[in-house]
């Protein structure tokens, strides 16, 4: 058993609980700077669109412009399929379905 | 404390709801239990124990988190830093506790904090949509129908990725099914030009923050690119104060 671990789940469930708890028990949105407010709008936006963009262009850890990185062509494909029809599950399976095919070769 | 009496479902409404709830979130669990599978299996492949690996799903149960949380343990960054990925990532969350606080003020404490523990994106989905509905005496007991629903399928779907763990073959390339999954949830979220601005800070940075020390590059990219979607925000209203009537 690792402790760094356990603490991290420890910090992590902290954290994540009182996010969650944050508006329903601890604190009146209207207390809240109004900046932080409208900052919130922007969060998922961002975080996600940070999380996808280094595991497309990154997948082996350095820059990886061109034609022969697959998770890059395979992502590019999901995100059209995204926008297109707004279905997860549509996106997911042709993203990966893209990605078996590219690799293939 | 109030107790239920116990009556079939079909007599008492906070029953019927319950149940509804339960039913409601079932679709989603078709992208809810692949999640979990993959997350126990990359889990113990990355080298964590079974009993961490459930621990993670068990308390933090927030799917995005946890896997950015076991990437960063592959990598070995530091434990703060981890702790303050999760906090980043999962800031999303108060938009929903934000959205349901109003529907659930006149409830006693025990309700909240059971129904806070329980809020995803998933169950968020569900719930908020009951409350675009009438009669909402009994509707806590619908969001409790969905979390509580998601929770079990999230513990049992990542116990059922552990036991499998490395029997996955790597040239499934199932990770890659996370970014898959963040760009179905990322796209309904861009709905104007600041949002698009925020993606795109967010994309761009992260990609050229990748090599920053603790591997704060997601968190510091977020940051900056909520910045950035504030000030084009300020910059537009700027721009049509006057030219528009309407917002």
């Amino acid at each position: 058993m690792n402790a760094s671990v356990w603490l991290i789940i420890a910090g992590g469930t902290l954290v994540t609980y009182l996010i969650r708890l944050s508006f329903i028990a601890l604190l009146p949105a209207d207390r809240l700077p109004p900046l932080f407010m409208r900052g919130l709008r922007f969060v998922p936006a961002a975080v996600l669109a940070a999380i996808i963009a280094p595991a497309l262009l990154r997948p082996e850890g350095s820059l990886a412009l061109s034609l022969a990185n697959d998770r890059l062509l395979a992502g590019v494909l999901a995100g059209l399929v995204a926008v297109r029809t707004r279905n997860t599950w549509l996106t997911i399976g042709i993203g990966m379905i893209a990605l078996w095919i590219l690799s293939a070769f | 404390m109030p107790t239920l009496p116990i009556v079939p479902a079909s007599e008492h409404p906070a029953r019927a709801e319950f149940w509804n709830g339960v039913r409601d979130q079932m679709p989603l669990l078709l992208g809810v239990v692949p999640f979990g599978l993959i997350f126990g299996a990359l889990a113990v492949t990355a080298g964590l124990s079974a009993f961490e690996a459930q621990g993670f799903s068990w308390f933090v149960f927030a799917g995005s988190a946890q896997f950015i949380s076991v990437g960063l343990i592959e990598q070995a960054a530091p434990a703060m830093v981890i702790i303050l990925t999760i906090l980043v990532v999962n800031l999303r969350h108060a938009l929903y506790s934000a959205n349901l606080a109003p529907h659930l003020a006149h409830l006693p404490p025990r309700w909240k904090v059971v129904l806070a523990w329980l809020l995803t994106d998933e169950a968020f989905a569900v719930a908020s949509a009951r409350y675009q509905r009438p009669d909402l005496r009994w509707a806590h007991w619908y969001t409790l129908g969905t979390g509580l629903t998601l929770w079990a399928a999230w513990q049992a779907s990542t116990a059922a990725g552990i036991l499998l763990g490395a029997r996955v073959p790597a040239v499934w390339a199932l990770d890659f099914a996370l970014p898959l999954t963040f760009m179905a949830l990322l796209m309904p979220n861009v709905t104007d030009r600041p949002t698009m601005a925020a993606a795109l800070a967010g994309a761009l940075l992260s990609v050229g923050l990748t090599g920053l020390p603790f591997r704060l590059g997601l968190v510091v990219s977020a940051v900056l690119a909520v910045g950035l979607g504030l000030l084009v925000e300020r910059q537009l209203k700027r721009g049509t104060v006057g030219a528009e009537s309407g917002p």
